[in-house]
């Protein structure tokens, strides 16, 4: 009788026990939310149609959204995620766009009216500039989202290509005055 | 002065060839067509230029200036006009070009406006150290690491020894050989020069025993204050960490350099560097280089920095050949390259031309265990590849990679032809790129929630203001219009009481 008891015991304890780790508490699933964020690349873009790269991860971990809707990170991402969530890998979403090597915003300055427009845009508060003063893009905290692009009036950002050692930035359009000439 | 030496672990005994080039004077090799400088031709950060195309310029003026403390000025190897400042194939394992500094020789050979030092022993040490940044001196052995570093951390830490390294490994190589047969009196003074600036107590030059003329020719010139050390042939006796297992028997720490156990080691090409920056006020614009392999007279020249590989190949007879491959470095830890064009930069040590390319395909590893045997660094290799190819940065961390010196010795003894250091630098690459990519993505992620946080704050705050607005409006409208009530009322009590009062009369 008492074996019987404990063997009763020990079943309830381990439910109770398993039933802890089933993932749908509040406390866990903010940490599957971390954990997926911290595999997005944090560009912040929104073309996974979420606000930002923790709204998309939140929206995974709710099952609301798949994860192969972030052109940024591209196939890399996808498999990342597939890998920590347990899934098969699938193609990037054509729906979200395309994936492609990082670029950074550039505003040209010559052209830039100083509406602040782009720097009410910027979702990593990368842009400096003031009302009717010229605006720049530091270049070492753009995540390449393009938002800054269609909110600017006079069309003078464009988006450059980052090079392998990051210091320096090339062409991508021909809008650019080439290295400084004498 | 007899010191003990102790064997270091693994390593191998190659043929060394250096026969080949190392009985004949070096050749000082003509000017070219174009001088072509990299900005990174060192460890560390790239310089920045401070010329303009079209700009004329002068034998050892800056064309470059350091960026950060890690790095060195470049300087125009010969007189001439900038002709292009652009991307150029240059060496690199990886076949990708980078920034260059191009110049089109006048055939002057014009010196920019050099001063010599007064005399060294005088001098601060912490001067020493400037004079030889400025000069662009980074270690000429083959990795390039910026010497004045090494000589900054010199003199913070108190030096044991200081080990000048010419202890020259790798087959074919020469060029350390040569240098020190042909200028032993710029390696000596180099040497006390560096002692002075780092202040060490004892003071080594190392040499590998098959370099019985180098050894005879610095023996003319030391004194009691240099041990000059003969060591026994055997490959990578050059390796920083070797050749201080083998004069010490200290091990450098993993993760950690040679100074946190008291020890400074610069390359003989380095001391002569040094000393001629220091004496004469000439910057790092040439340097030794072994020609040789598969060549009509192979030997070493005095290259001027950014010398396409192609012409130093020609002073050679050299004539192109079908399957042959351009290795720069030495046999073991060079890199092949398909482009001649690239230029000689401050670590370029070694052309070899080599008929015999290993095309013997991969297979896979069966365990054997050779790769362990012999690695100087005590590492796993298999394990390291079996990660390097998965990818598993975590498991390649825990297996030390950052370890691997990438010497060769495992690829050489492989059973299988596994290329293994190739695989090892690739994964060295990706996680320095993941790193480097995870810490901005960390700071994106900082930077998107502090303005998430500030915008909502802001919203908030607009909407309290928005609400306390309107809510003393209504305050003030309720007490207005009961004021008006409070008056009517009185107004009409009056009235009422003025009726009574009328009434009763």
């Amino acid at each position: 009788m008492s074996a019987l008891l404990t063997a009763l015991a020990f079943a309830v304890a381990i439910a109770l026990l398993l039933s802890r780790g089933t993932g749908t508490r509040p406390a866990d699933q903010d940490h599957l939310t971390d954990l997926i964020d911290a595999l997005l690349p944090q560009t912040q873009c929104g073309k996974c149609g979420y606000a930002g790269c923790r709204p998309y991860a939140a929206a995974i971990t709710r099952g609301d959204a798949d994860i192969n809707q972030c052109p940024p990170g591209g196939q890399h991402t996808i498999r990342r995620l597939a890998l920590l969530l347990g899934r098969g890998v699938k193609p990037l979403n054509p729906a979200f766009g395309k994936s492609g090597p990082k670029t950074v915003a550039y505003i040209d300055e010559n052209l830039c009216i100083g509406c602040v427009k782009c720097i009410r845009a910027c979702p990593v508060d990368a842009i400096v500039g003031a009302p009717k003063q010229m605006h720049t893009v530091i270049a070492e905290h753009c995540t390449g989202c393009e938002l800054c692009i269609p909110p600017c009036p006079v069309d003078c950002i464009s988006m450059l290509l980052v090079t392998r050692a990051g210091h320096r930035i090339k062409l991508k359009s021909s809008t650019l005055p080439a290295q400084a000439s004498p | 002065m007899n010191r003990e030496l102790h064997a270091f672990p693994g390593g191998l005994n190659l043929p060394t060839h250096k026969e080949l080039t190392n009985a004949r004077s070096s050749l000082i090799t003509p000017l070219p067509d174009l001088i072509i400088l990299p900005l990174q031709q060192h460890i560390g950060t790239a310089s920045e230029p401070v010329v303009k195309t079209g700009d004329k310029v002068l034998r050892g003026q800056v064309v470059a200036r350091a960026n950060g403390y890690v790095s060195v000025p470049v300087h125009a190897s010969t007189s001439g006009r900038i002709i292009d400042i652009g991307d150029y194939a240059v060496p690199d394992s990886f076949g990708l070009k980078a920034p260059c500094i191009v110049i089109e020789p006048d055939g002057d050979n014009a010196w920019f406006d050099v001063k010599p030092t007064a005399d060294f022993s005088s001098v601060d040490p912490q001067k020493l150290q400037d004079v030889i940044r400025e000069a662009g001196i980074v270690g000429l052995g083959g990795a390039g690491f910026p010497a004045h570093v090494k000589l900054k951390e010199g003199t913070e830490t108190a030096v044991d020894t200081l080990i000048i390294n010419g202890a020259e490994c790798e087959p074919y190589i020469s060029c350390d050989d040569r240098l020190i047969r042909e200028k032993p009196d710029y390696i000596v003074a180099g040497a006390r020069m560096i002692r002075h600036a780092v202040q060490a107590r004892h003071c080594v030059i190392a040499l590998e025993e098959d370099m019985p003329e180098a050894h005879a020719a610095l023996a003319q010139l030391v004194d009691d204050d240099i041990e000059l050390i003969r060591l026994p042939v055997r490959y990578p006796q050059g390796g920083e960490r070797q050749l201080i297992k083998t004069l010490t028997d200290k091990e450098v720490p993993s993760g950690g350099l040679p100074i946190h156990i008291g020890i400074v080691m610069h390359n003989v090409g380095t001391a002569a560097a040094a000393y001629r920056a220091v004496t004469r006020g000439e910057p790092l614009i040439s340097r030794y280089v072994t020609v040789t392999g598969d060549l009509p007279e192979p030997r070493n020249l005095q290259v001027l920095l950014g010398t396409p590989v192609k012409h130093c190949a020609d002073q050679c007879g050299y004539r192109e050949k079908e399957g042959e491959a351009i290795v720069l470095g030495g046999p073991m830890m060079g890199m092949q390259v398909t482009n001649m064009h690239m230029p000689v930069i401050k670590t370029t040590n070694c052309v070899l031309v080599t008929p015999n390319v290993n095309r013997n395909p991969e297979q896979p590893c069966i365990r054997c265990g050779q790769c362990v045997d012999v690695c100087p660094a005590v590492l796993m290799p298999q394990e390291l590849f079996r990660h390097a190819r998965s990818r598993n940065y975590a498991r390649l961390r825990e297996y030390h990679l950052f370890d691997c010196i990438e010497c060769g010795c495992c690829s050489y003894v492989c059973p299988s032809n596994i290329r293994l250091v190739h695989y090892y630098r690739k994964a060295k690459r990706e996680i320095v790129q993941e790193e480097k990519t995870a810490r901005g993505d960390a700071a994106a992620r900082r930077r998107y929630l502090a303005r998430t946080a500030r915008l909502a704050h802001e919203a908030a705050e607009q909407e309290q203001e928005k609400m306390s607005v309107s809510g003393r409006e209504t305050d003030d409208k309720q007490a207005f219009i009961e004021a008006a009530v409070a008056r009517t009322r009185a107004k009409r009590e009056k009235q009422k009481n003025a009726d009574r009062s009328s009434e009763s009369e």
